[in-house]
C-alpha cells in the first residue's frame, strides 16, 4: 500500500487497509472502504455512520469516475477521510481537492514543490463544490 | 460582446502560469510524453506529423478586433505566416515550436483569450450561432448561454477526465446554423407559449464513425435550472459513459445503449439530487452577461440618407447575394467573408489577411467579427450603404469570393497533409473539386461539401449534401462518397454511394453527381431537395453506371 503523503485532517489515520465495497457490506465492523472505478458509491450511503475511510482508486488517472465518486459521497454528507489512491499525478491534485479528496497516496511521490504550486494555483474558481470555495458568480454578486 | 473582470483574467494568466510549469517539467524530463500528453491536450497543443499544433479557443466564435489582429500576430510571429479556422470556430497553427506554446498562451492573455479545454477528454469549446445577435429569426441571442456555459465548464473538477471529448453547442432560432443536434449537448433556447425563456436540451449526438442524431430529452429546462441540468447529464455520462473502448465512449453510445426513456430517468433523478446542491448560478448573473452582449449603437434609418445598397458593380451585387444575411436591424446587413477562394486551402488565413479582416470588422462592425463552423469569417453588423467600400478591400485582399454555401465552400478537416490520425489527404481534395467545379458553382446553387480525411470525421462529411470520407485501402488513399446528408433544423445523415474512388475518381464522381441534379433539378430545387426526392439509386446509376 502507498504511503499518503498528503493529509488535510487533524483527526488519527485509519490504519486498516479498504475493503472491497463487496467485503464491506458483509463484515459490520470495517470502517474502511476501497471504491474501483465502477464501484456505486451511493451503495456505501446507507453505511456513512460507520465509515471513516474511503479509499477511491485511480487506476490509471485518465479514468475520472473517482471524482464523481468523491462528489457523490460528500453530498451525502460523509465527513470522513477520502483517499485518492493509485496513478494519482500532481495535475490532478486540484481538482481531486476541490471533489472532496482530503488525503493523496500516490503510487508515485509527488515532487513536493510541484505539488504545493498545483494546491495553491487556482485562488478563483467557478463553479461550487462541498470544498467550501466561493465560486466567482456568488463574488460577483456579494 | 463579453469583456473579462478581474476574476475572468485571473483565471487565463493563471492557466498561463502552469502550463509554462508543465512544459518546462516536460522538457527537464520531469514527466514522460504519456504523462504530459492529457496536460497539452486539455492546453490544445497537440503533436501532430510535423510539428506541435495549437488549438486556440473562441468561445461561440466571437472575437473582437483586438483579438482577431493577435490571431493574425500569433501567427506571423510562432507559425509560418498562416491560422486555420475550424469547424469548432476555433483557430489553429499547424506549425508550433513547444518553447514557444507558453509565450503563445500569455500573448493571448493579453487580449483575454486562451487555448483552455480546446481539447482532451473535456468539455470544449461551446459553440453558437454565427450570426447570433445579428439574425432576424433568433429568439434572443444565444451567446450569453454559452458565456454561462463556457465559466461552469472551465476547469470542472469532475468533468476533466471524461470518457471522451464533449462538445456543446447553443442556438436560439428555429434555423440551426450551428449543427446543434450534432453535439454531445445541443442547447435551443425556445420560448414557451407562457412567454418565459428555456432551454431544450438535445442529448447524444455527434458524427465519428457512429453518426447520431440527438433526441431532445427535456424541452424546457427553466434558465434559472440549465447548469445544474447540464451538470447532472454529464455526471450520469461521467459515471457510466463506456471506458473500455476509445471508439465507443462519447456520450452518443450511452444514450444510443440505455435508450433515450433510461438516460432522460437517470438525468432527472440526477437533476433532483444537484437542485439540493446549490450549484445553479444566480439569474443576476446571466442578467450581467446579457449586458455585455447588448445591441451596438446601431443607427436609426432615416438619420442617414443612403441607407441602400448600390448593386451598380456586377461583381459586388454577385457576392452580396451569395454572402450576406438579412439583419434583425433595418439598414444593416451580416456579411460572410468567405475562406474558400477557388484552389485555396478552405479555413486558411495569412497573418496579414487576418489582420485585414480585423481592421474591418472594428471599421465596418463595430468591433466585432465571427467565426463559423463552416470555416468562414462574418461581420455581424455592417450598414447596407458603406457594404461596397467593404467588399472592395476584401477584393483586393484575395477574401471576396463569392461562394457562401455554394459547392466550392468546403468543408475540410486537416488531413493527411498535418494530422496524424488521417488515412487520406483532404485539402487536395478540396483544392480540385473546387478548381472542377468553380466554373459551375453559380448554376449549381446551394450545396454543402464536406470532407474527412478519416473516420473521426473532423470535416463533417455525414453531415455534407455531398459528403467524402478518406480511408486507407491497402495502403492507398481512397475516397467514400456520401449524398443526402445536412444539419440544421431537417438534421439528417448522409449515405454512402458505392465503391470508393481514387483521388481523381472522386473529383470525376463529385462532378457527376452535380451534372445529374442539374438535369433533373425541378423549380427551386437545391440538390438536397432533389436528391431527397429522386433518392440515392438514381444517383447512383449516374455516377457510377
Amino acid at each position: 500500500m502507498a504511503e499518503v503523503q498528503y493529509r488535510f485532517r487533524d483527526d488519527e489515520p485509519v490504519a486498516d487497509p479498504g475493503v472491497t465495497v463487496g467485503a464491506f457490506g458483509e463484515q459490520s465492523n470495517a470502517s474502511a472502504v476501497r471504491l474501483e472505478p465502477g464501484d456505486e458509491a451511493r451503495d456505501l450511503i446507507p453505511h456513512l455512520e460507520r465509515i471513516r475511510l474511503v479509499e477511491v482508486n485511480f487506476p490509471v488517472f485518465g479514468d475520472g469516475r473517482g471524482y464523481s465518486s468523491a462528489r457523490i459521497l460528500r453530498e451525502a454528507g460523509y465527513t470522513g477521510e477520502l483517499r485518492a489512491v493509485g496513478e494519482v499525478l500532481v495535475d490532478q491534485i486540484a481538482f481531486m481537492r476541490r471533489c472532496g479528496f482530503d488525503a493523496f497516496a500516490p503510487d508515485v511521490p509527488l515532487d513536493p514543490a510541484d505539488a504545493d504550486n498545483a494546491f495553491g494555483r487556482y485562488g478563483e474558481v467557478y463553479q461550487p463544490t462541498i470544498d467550501g470555495l466561493a465560486p466567482i458568480w456568488a463574488k460577483r454578486h456579494g | 460582446m463579453y469583456r473579462y473582470d478581474t476574476y475572468d483574467q485571473a483565471m487565463v494568466d493563471a492557466r498561463v502560469e502552469e502550463f509554462r510549469d508543465q512544459v518546462r517539467r516536460r522538457l527537464e524530463g520531469h514527466i514522460t510524453e504519456d504523462q504530459f500528453k492529457p496536460l497539452r491536450l486539455m492546453n490544445g497543443l497537440y503533436l501532430q506529423l510535423h510539428a506541435y499544433m495549437l488549438r486556440v479557443a473562441v468561445p461561440y466564435g466571437t472575437l473582437s478586433s483586438a483579438q482577431m489582429r493577435m490571431l493574425g500576430d500569433i501567427a506571423d510571429k510562432y507559425d509560418r505566416g498562416y491560422g486555420h479556422f475550424t469547424t469548432r470556430q476555433n483557430i489553429q497553427y499547424n506549425w508550433i515550436k513547444l518553447e514557444d506554446a507558453p509565450d503563445i498562451l500569455a500573448d493571448l492573455a493579453k487580449v483575454e483569450m486562451h487555448a483552455i479545454q480546446t481539447s482532451g477528454n473535456c468539455i470544449r469549446n461551446t459553440t453558437s450561432d454565427q450570426y447570433a445577435g445579428a439574425a432576424a429569426d433568433e429568439v434572443v441571442d444565444p451567446r450569453p448561454y454559452a458565456e454561462l456555459i463556457r465559466q461552469w465548464s472551465t476547469f470542472h473538477p469532475e468533468f476533466s477526465f471524461l470518457p471522451r471529448k464533449f462538445k456543446m453547442a447553443v442556438i436560439a432560432s428555429d434555423t440551426d446554423r450551428a449543427a446543434m443536434k450534432l453535439h454531445d449537448i445541443g442547447i435551443q433556447i425556445v420560448r414557451n407559449e407562457a412567454g418565459e425563456l428555456g432551454a431544450a436540451f438535445y442529448v447524444g449526438g455527434g458524427m465519428g464513425r457512429t453518426p447520431m442524431i440527438a433526441p431532445c430529452i427535456n424541452p424546457f429546462v427553466p434558465l434559472d435550472q440549465m447548469i445544474t441540468y447540464s451538470e447532472a447529464a454529464l455526471r450520469v455520462y461521467n459515471r457510466h459513459g463506456r471506458r473500455d473502448n476509445k471508439y465507443k465512449a462519447r456520450i452518443k453510445i450511452l444514450v444510443h445503449e440505455l435508450g433515450k426513456d433510461e438516460y432522460t430517468r437517470q438525468v432527472e433523478a440526477e437533476f433532483q439530487h444537484l437542485l439540493g446542491q446549490n450549484i445553479e448560478p444566480p439569474l443576476a448573473e446571466l442578467e450581467r452577461i446579457k449586458a455585455q452582449f447588448a445591441d451596438p449603437p446601431f443607427e436609426k434609418i432615416g438619420t442617414v440618407p443612403t441607407f441602400e445598397i448600390d448593386r451598380s458593380d456586377p461583381d459586388f451585387a454577385l457576392w452580396v447575394d451569395n454572402n450576406c444575411l438579412a439583419h434583425k436591424q433595418s439598414g444593416y446587413i451580416a456579411a460572410t467573408i468567405s475562406l474558400k477562394p477557388i484552389g485555396g486551402i478552405p479555413g486558411d488565413a495569412s497573418g496579414e489577411q487576418i489582420r485585414l479582416m480585423a481592421d474591418l470588422a472594428r471599421d465596418y462592425s463595430f468591433d466585432e467579427c465571427r467565426v463559423t463552423h463552416a470555416q468562414n469569417i462574418v461581420l455581424p453588423h455592417v450598414r447596407k450603404d458603406q457594404l461596397y467600400a467593404l467588399w472592395q478591400q476584401l477584393d483586393a485582399a484575395g477574401l471576396g469570393t463569392p461562394n457562401l454555401d455554394l459547392v466550392g465552400d468546403i468543408i475540410a478537416c486537416p488531413g493527411l497533409d498535418y494530422c496524424s490520425l488521417a488515412n487520406a489527404r483532404s485539402i487536395p481534395v478540396a483544392q480540385k473539386i473546387g478548381q472542377r467545379l468553380a466554373a459551375k458553382q453559380q448554376e449549381i446553387g446551394e450545396l454543402k461539401l464536406k470532407i474527412s480525411g478519416c473516420i473521426n470525421a473532423c470535416g463533417h462529411h455525414h453531415a455534407g449534401h455531398i459528403g467524402i470520407l478518406g480511408v486507407d485501402k491497402k495502403g492507398t488513399e481512397n475516397y467514400q462518397l456520401l449524398l443526402g446528408g445536412c444539419e440544421g433544423a431537417d438534421t439528417s445523415l448522409g449515405q454512402i454511394t458505392g465503391p470508393g474512388f481514387d483521388e481523381d475518381g472522386i473529383v470525376d464522381a463529385v462532378e457527376k453527381a452535380t451534372q445529374f441534379y442539374l438535369a433533373q433539378r425541378g423549380e427551386g430545387e437545391r440538390f438536397l431537395d432533389t436528391y431527397r426526392r429522386v433518392g440515392m439509386p438514381a444517383f447512383k446509376e449516374a455516377i457510377y453506371g
